[in-house]
Parts: structure tokens; sequence; C-alpha cells
């Protein structure tokens, strides 16, 4: 087994060193210039200079922060949502024409809307990412819920449960796998939802630092930009790992024996 | 013996009608059906596929009112789910977030009871189901017959007055399916527990019942009845080897017309 793992690791570095070769000496050799596609070096020691002049990690920061109250507040409404639509299928059968039609809806193009409405702050952004963030977590719970084996919720009925009761041991506990995938769906998505909040309008975070470098044809710093938003994407997506291995630790894994 | 007490179940002119989804007519699952399992009575229900069986269990927990007619708990009508009753089905139901220990508490804890009593009485049913040391164990980490041994003792652990069993045994192999037959049979005998048990295997109706109905197709009703008068309703394994038991089974056959080519499944 660690054998194996060593393999699989060996072969995974030697993908990540040839392809960064590749980036450092490849344009070069097809005559592309610097300033189309930077060579790895340059994007490093643009990103050096950034992290001094430009203060990266306060806009990352700021980015990271519009990331994570969004994240948490759309989940928070999806989930409930999602709950509430499942415990009530005439309501949902209600609502389900509006829900898919903003579900189709490109959420990100109501990111003017919300810089009109809000102005040049933190707050557009962070409701584009809750508005984007909130379809895959309610869709992924009122799926779970719907789903939930007709044979145990009459089992704690027999036991004469309340409807409050099947909701907290039966349903809820049923969802929680679904709600996992469906956040970790959003947590890559909450990215997306406030890189496109912070380019269209405001002066701080990632996005617009996007927009500033564009207007300087300064591509290795557009590149380091991406980058960053790629760790806090990475960041947020393994924080939702994490606690689902918390939370879910009851599910066999696939290295776990069992009869 | 003539008992006073009222049978532990009955179901009096019984009649289940269901909707049929998408349009206004309705179907008739079961109709006209009357009998009763006296208190420590175990009586299997056999018939074709689709007669309604799972139906009537269903009527007896109280999940769904009959269409017409009564079902009688421990001589009162059954409106809904009541204490005397508990049901085991061919699915464990077990839950995967909860220990083996927290799945036998689960009716308990749904009925209030608090956490230390709960705790006494799923130690001692995991002792007397043949679990003790499983009690922290998640479900997948027991095998199929270990599952349903708990499943069992999640039922029993309400100490309901009657047991009704749908198919619990028929997904286990052979074997296990034996063994389990005989701590039903045991458990069952120790507690006199009253036992309404569906089957589709005809010699596990007979190893274990002292009563066998037989439901004719939908819609269905009870169409005939056996008493099996065999020693040994607390040991199956002692049953099966009785040389009655394949007289009793090739009644079952012909009373379910199988020799005909009916379809039992």
């Amino acid at each position: 087994m660690p054998r194996e793992r060593l393999i699989t690791g060996f072969w995974s570095l030697t993908v990540l060193v040839v392809f960064l070769a590749a980036w450092e000496w490849g344009p070069a050799l097809a005559g592309i210039p610097a300033f189309v596609l930077p060579p790895f070096s340059k994007v490093c020691s643009e990103a050096v200079r950034i992290w001094e002049a430009e203060r990266l990690l306060r806009h990352a920061g700021i980015t990271a922060a519009e990331v994570m109250i969004g994240f948490v507040l759309g989940s928070l409404l999806g989930a409930l949502i999602g709950f509430t639509l499942g415990a009530s299928p005439r309501v949902e059968a209600v609502l389900s024409p509006y829900l898919l039609a903003l579900q189709i809806a490109p959420k990100v193009a109501f990111a003017p809307l919300f810089v009109m409405w809000l102005g040049y702050t933190i707050y557009p952004k962070i409701l584009v990412a809750i508005l984007i963030v909130f379809f895959p977590v309610l869709i992924n719970v009122l799926t779970a819920m719907r789903n939930t084996d007709v044979d145990l919720t009459n089992l704690a009925r027999s036991f004469s449960a309340t409807r409050w009761q099947i909701f907290r041991m039966v349903e809820y506990p049923t969802t929680l796998p679904a709600l996992f995938s469906g956040l970790r769906i959003a947590s890559t998505l909450a990215v997306i939802g406030v890189v496109v909040g912070e380019l269209v309008g405001g002066n701080l975070g990632l996005g617009y630092m996007l927009v500033f470098f564009e207007g300087q044809g300064n591509t290795a710093g557009v590149f380091v930009v991406i980058g960053a938003l790629t760790v806090i994407g990475i960041l947020a997506y393994y924080a939702v790992v994490l606690a689902e291995r918390k939370v879910l630790h009851y599910l066999p894994s696939a290295d776990s024996p069992h009869r | 013996m003539p008992s006073p007490l009222p049978p532990a179940i009955e179901f009096i002119g019984v009649d289940k009608r269901f909707r049929v989804k998408g349009s206004d007519t309705e179907l008739l699952a079961a109709t006209q059906v009357t009998f009763e399992v006296a208190e420590g009575e175990v009586v299997s229900l056999i018939g074709p596929s689709g007669c309604g069986k799972s139906t009537l269990l269903n009527l007896g927990a109280g999940l769904a009112p009959p269409s017409a007619g009564t079902v009688k708990v421990a001589g009162t009508t059954v409106s809904g789910p009541n204490p005397h009753v508990a049901f085991m089905l061919q699915k464990d139901l077990l839950m995967p977030w909860r220990t083996i220990a927290r799945n036998i508490e689960f009716g308990l804890e749904l009925r209030g009871i608090a956490a230390p009593r709960r705790r006494e009485i799923s130690t001692q049913l995991l002792r007397q189901c043949r679990l003790e040391g499983f009690g922290e164990h998640y479900p997948h980490q027991l095998s199929g017959g270990m599952r349903q041994r708990a499943a069992l003792a999640r039922t029993l652990a309400v100490d309901p007055l009657v047991l009704l069993m749908d198919e619990p045994f028929s997904a286990l192999d052979a074997q296990t399916k034996m063994v389990l037959q005989q701590d039903l049979a045991r458990t069952v005998a120790e507690q006199r527990k009253t036992v309404l048990f569906i089957t589709h295997d005809l010699s596990e109706a007979v190893a274990l019942s002292d009563r066998i109905l037989v439901m004719s197709e939908r819609p269905g009703t009870i169409a005939a009845q056996i008493r099996v008068d065999l020693p040994d309703r607390n040991h199956p394994m002692a049953r099966r080897k009785h040389p009655a038991l394949n007289g009793y089974v090739n009644e079952l056959m012909s009373l379910l017309k199988l020799d005909a080519g009916a379809e039992l499944h």
C-alpha cells in the first residue's frame, strides 16, 4: 500500500516538473513573446514584487473573507430552504418552475445589478457568492430529502415519532452526504461569485487586481492573481473535505476493511 | 384452552384500497380479511406476490387506516402507531450514522426513555441477540446476519406485544437464516411474544408457526388456514427434521396452486 502511494506520488511530481519546465522554456522555443505568455520564473519574481508593492496579502485576505461569508450564508440559506421544501412537497411543487428558472439564470449576470444597488463595497460580492452557492446546496438537500427511505420513516412513525423527530433523527442525517457534496461544489463556486463581483466594481480584492493588471498589460501579474485565487479555492475546498470526514466518519471508506 | 384475554391482534372484515397514481381509479389490494392471532401465538401469512400481505402489516402497525373494517390490537381499535406493535422488514433499516447500540435504542429514544435506561436495555439485548461487543460498531462493519439480529434487537427493545415481520430473513443465506430462525423462535417462546410473520418460504412457515394463513391472489383475502401440529415450536431446527414437515409443505403448495404453475413470487 505505501509502495503504491510512493509510485503514484512520484508520477504526480513528474507531471508537475514536466509542466513547469514546458512553461519555463516552451514559450521562448515557440517564439511566443514574454509579455504574452511570461515564463514561470517571471511569474514567480512578479509574485514577490506584488507581495510587497501591491499588498497582495491584503487583497487576498479581503477576497477570502468575502468567499467565506458568501459560502457560509449561501450554504445555510440553501440548506434551510432545501429542508423546508423537502418537508413540504406541496410548496415545492408550487415553487419548482421558479426555482428551475432561477437555477438556469446565469447568477454572475446579477453582479452589475448588485453593484448598482450596494455600491463599491464588499456586499455586492458577497451577494453574488450567496446566489451562486445557494443552488447546488438547495438542489442536493432537496433531492436527498425526497429520496429518504420510506421504510425508514415508517419505522420511525411506528415508534410514534413526531414530524420533528422524523426530520431530526431520520431525514436530516440522511441528507448529510448529499449536503456535503453540495458544499464541495459550493466552495469552488463561491470563489467564482466573489471574483466576478470584484471584476465589476470596487478597488479591493483579487478580482480588482485582475482588472488593474489587465490595464497595465501585466500578464505575469494576472497569472499571480490566478494562482492566489486557486490557493483560496483549494483552501475552501479542503476545509469542506475536512469537515466532511469529521461528520461522515461512519461511512465506510475505500481503505477501511469491512466484511 | 379458552382464554379470557382479547386476541393480541385481530382483523375484522378489513378492506384496503389504494388510489392509483395519476388516475381516479382505486385498486382493491385486500378484501374481507378476518383473522385473529392469540397472545403468544406465531402465525405465518403466505400467498402470491401482490396479494396484500405487506399491506396488512402496515394496517397492523397503524401506518395506514383500513378502507373498511377494523384492526384491533389487545382489544383496542388501531387508529395510528401504538406501543403494542413493532415491525421488522427484509431490509434491516439500521441507520448508518448510529452505532449498533444506538440503533437498537432508536425506538426507546423516540418514546422518550432516559439515556441510562436505554443503555441498560440495549446492553441486555446485545447479549440476548448474541451481538455482545458490537454495540459501538457501525452497521457497515457487521455481516448481513448480524445486522438482521440487530434489527430484531431494535424491534424487541420497545417490548411490543405483537411483532409484525415481513420476510425478515429472506435476504440471508440458507445457514444464517436457520440460525436466526432458531434465535427468533427461542426468544419468542421465552418472552411469550405474539408474531405475525410474512414469508414466501414454505418450510420456514411450517418450522416457525402455530398456524399458517394462506391468502388468495389480489384482492387478497384469507383463502385457507392450516394448523401446524408439530412439537418444538421453539426449536425450528428440530422441526425441520420432523418427518411430517414435508406433508405440510406439500399441503401449502397445493393450496397455493403451485403445481398448477401459478407464480409464487
